[in-house]
């Protein structure tokens, strides 16, 4: 073996290190702040689930205390069951209107652009202005109910009956579907036309076409908002805060208590923030089952470009 | 390795991202003292005293002193204005203070009390000396160790407490300890709609909370609806919020004497709950109801001038008396009468709130926070901030219906020199009822769960009055989660 022989995999080996380290320098700054503001934090809510602790007194272990007191709650499946309702309700009705938008904004050409900035406005709006505009959009003689009055709907009392209350919430937060939309309009702007080009000429019409051509295509992205706005919907909290909460009497408070809300509850009014972490890694494992459950589900009916399905 | 402190702010951070969701959750909800807002030219009324200067008690008062409130210009004593600022009745005593003791710095956090703020200060060891919250959830922060006994400060700076109302200090005393200086004071009264009311063919004097069997005729003579939803409230009784008043008129309390015990489950207040409900269910379904009185004409605009007297979608409800204000100056000449609210026997009672000032245990400088608590709670300084309103009111041509703080000897001045006939209008009367009343007030006492309990009892009569359930049910469930949740705070 000739000397140069020898170096070449020194050199090629000390290249390599040499890319790891910068890698781990541009990763640094991540790297912090994923310890100090994330894992950080988890780990010492994990602990913190395990004692009783207020803030203002040392934190003291009560072992399973907390998780057993979490069974006997009836609020727990009460807001548990409110939320898992909404989402429900919410994600399904999200993802369809904002297909239906994405599509109509692949095809209206140039003017997509200012159609694109109209659907994102509202999702840069603060959340508590968005509370504060819907209460009264959908008070009893607000707007909402004045349309359907045209069409000769008696409309119910959307903030005040517990049957109404939440999807009452549910129009509320399709207001922020701005970025489900930009995201569908991205992915089908990336589906080849000629595809649609070769099924004309086959003869497939409009439906055949999203249907075969544009959902396997878009697929993709369909996952992605359906995990997204699945964790955001179990955690949705400042609207609903604004618009049942915020007065500390709230006309309807037990239909529209969400889990994150009663989360808030106990740590910051009622000081047992022991108890408010263990709330927060139960909706963490059950936010953990649900997204398991849909990337299982993705294998068969996600398709990546470049995959042999 | 995690020492505790960082433990807890490490919760506090990983508590407030699961609370935010993802990117739509901005804002931080808290349960507030009530705002000052507004602005005036300001006089700063007080003499001065020497830098370093001892206080009342003979204390050194100079330092830092942090005061959580809102000032809003910089350095005091000063004239703030424009949106988020000090009104004029907050900063001119905040000015008092600041022309008393010139070798005090005075340093605002510009904010209103903020659970979530003000427990991560003191986690983080850096509260503010000086804290102005509700009187209704002092409890709970007394319970967790967060507050000062304020025994040595009333005794040191020679405070005396027989000069503020004695409800206001049972709301701030635990276990015989006073742990709030008494800021402002709130008492209820019957506002009556005249002009519905005649229309009925009744008189003010009808409205009697004493005769509850004829104040349900009147209820049903008043109101208007078509089908199950109203077009005009007869009698609104003010529910969740003012069931204690109700179990009170009743013969009960929902909290024992001590605030240890809940007593939801007296059948005195199962009895008063199913009776004010049944006001509200007289006009239709009660999430009708709400919905009416809240989004309905005149309730949309409860603050402005187009509110239920002036739409007369309301013949009568019992209120804070700082609602005559608002009448006052957006509907000035609406014919509105005052009843006191009865209990059963015909006696007169009310129902009071209002907010104190605290230093939290681990203050720096609470000497100073001690003395500023007696000065701006002084009758000598309560009167020269009414008096700069009183001023401005009668300058810009508004109404003055006075300013009800929790210092009666500060009540005489204001209501003996500044309010009259001329000053409050029309509603000069209800002033003089609000006086009266003030004095036959209760108070609720500090519940060491304040806000879980009242979660729970409002939560209850929501579920009653919305949801149909059943009183004796309802309160039943309420009195065990909220027992449970006393005890568990103890």
């Amino acid at each position: 073996m000739t000397a140069a022989g020898a170096t070449a995999p020194n050199r090629r080996r000390w290249h390599v290190a040499e890319e790891t380290r910068w890698a781990f320098i541009f990763l640094l700054p991540w790297i912090v702040g994923f310890v100090i503001f994330i894992a950080g934090p988890m780990l010492a809510s994990l602990y913190l689930s395990f004692t009783d602790y207020n803030v203002i007194r040392a934190p003291e272990l009560v072992g399973l205390d907390n998780y057993q007191q979490l069974m006997r709650d009836r609020r727990i499946p009460l807001s548990l069951g409110n939320t898992l309702f909404y989402a429900l309700l919410h994600v399904p009705l999200l993802i369809i209107i904002s297909l239906f938008l994405a599509s109509l904004l692949v095809r209206v050409g140039r003017a997509a652009g200012a159609f694109r900035t109209a659907f994102y406005l509202p999702n840069v709006t603060p959340a508590v202005a968005v509370g504060t505009l819907f209460l009264l959009l959908l008070a009893g003689g607000g707007l909402l109910n004045r349309v359907l009055g045209v069409f000769g709907i008696d409309g119910p009392t959307w903030l005040t009956d517990p049957t109404w209350v939440k999807p009452g919430i549910v129009i509320m937060s399709l207001w922020t579907l701005g970025s489900t939309v930009i995201i569908l309009f991205a992915a089908m702007r990336n589906v080849p036309v000629e595809l649609y080009e070769a099924a004309t000429i086959d003869g497939a019409g409009t439906w055949k076409q999203f249907r075969h051509i544009t959902l396997p295509f878009i697929s993709g992205a369909l996952f992605f908002v359906l995990i997204v706005n699945t964790i955001a919907s179990l955690q949705i909290f400042a609207e609903v805060y604004t618009m049942f909460f915020a007065s500390r009497s709230g006309p309807a408070q037990d239909s529209a208590l969400f889990y994150t809300i009663y989360l808030f509850q106990k740590a910051f009014q009622d000081l047992d923030l022991g108890y408010a972490s263990a709330m927060a890694w139960l909706l963490f494992v059950i936010i953990l089952i649900i997204t398991a459950f849909q990337v299982w589900g993705s294998r068969r009916f996600v398709y990546y470009a470049g995959d042999d399905k | 390795m995690l020492t505790r402190r960082p433990l807890g702010l490490a919760m506090a951070l990983v508590l407030s991202l699961v609370v935010a969701a993802c990117s739509t959750s901005e804002g931080t909800p808290a349960a507030s003292a009530p705002a000052p807002g507004g602005s005036a030219p300001a006089a700063s009324p007080g003499g001065s005293a020497p830098a370093g200067s001892p206080g009342a008690g003979g204390a050194n008062i100079s330092g830092d002193l942090q005061v959580l409130a809102r000032y809003g210009c910089e350095p005091a004593p000063c004239e703030p204005s424009g949106e988020g600022a000090a009104d004029e009745i907050a900063y001119t005593r905040y000015n008092v203070f600041a022309e008393q003791y010139p070798d005090v710095t005075l340093d605002f956090t510009e904010s209103d009390f903020d659970a979530q703020a003000f427990l991560t200060s003191v986690a983080a060891g850096n509260p503010a000396d000086v804290v102005r919250m509700d009187r209704a959830i002092i409890g709970t922060y007394v319970a967790e160790g967060a507050l000062e006994p304020l025994d040595q400060c009333i005794s040191n700076m020679g405070i005396d407490m027989s000069q503020y109302r004695q409800p206001a200090v049972d709301a701030v005393t635990v276990d015989g300890s006073v742990y709030g200086i008494p800021e402002f004071y709130d008492s209820r009264i019957i506002l009556v709609n005249d002009s519905v009311v005649e229309g009925a063919g009744l008189t003010s004097a009808d409205i009697d909370t004493s005769d509850w069997d004829k104040l349900a005729q009147v209820n049903e003579q008043l109101l208007q609806k078509e089908g199950d939803t109203p077009s005009r409230i007869g009698f609104d009784p003010k529910l969740p919020e003012f069931l204690p008043l109700w179990a009170k008129a009743n013969g009960a309390d929902i909290i024992s004497a001590d605030g240890k015990t809940s007593q939801l489950e007296d059948p005195k207040v199962i009895e008063a709950l199913t009776y004010a409900n049944s006001l509200i269910a007289a006009h239709g379904s009660g999430a009708a109801f709400n919905d009416f009185k809240t989004n309905g004409p005149g309730g949309v605009d409860f603050f402005g001038p187009d509110n239920q007297f002036k739409a007369d979608t309301l013949g009568a409800m019992p209120m804070e008396q700082w609602y005559l204000n608002v009448l006052a100056n957006n509907t000035p000449d609406e014919s509105i009468s005052f009843q006191p609210f009865k209990d059963r026997q015909g006696n007169n009672i009310s129902f009071s709130g209002g907010s104190t000032w605290v230093i939290p245990a681990s203050a720096d400088n609470k000497d100073a926070a001690c003395e500023f608590m007696r000065v701006v709670t002084l009758p000598d300084t309560w009167f020269a901030a009414a008096k700069v309103r009183a001023d401005t009111r009668a300058a810009d041509g508004e109404a003055f219906t006075g300013v009800y703080t929790g210092n009666t000897l500060a009540d005489e001045r204001i209501f003996g020199e500044l309010v009259t006939e001329e000053s409050a209008g029309a509603y000069f009367p209800g002033v003089q009822l609000v006086q009266e009343t003030a004095d036959v007030a209760f108070s609720l006492p500090p519940v060491p769960a304040a806000e879980e309990f009242q979660r729970i009892w409002q939560g209850a009569v929501n579920a009653v009055v919305n949801d149909g359930a059943d009183p004796t049910q309802a309160l039943t469930q309420a009195d065990q989660e909220a027992q449970d949740a006393i005890d568990s705070a103890q």
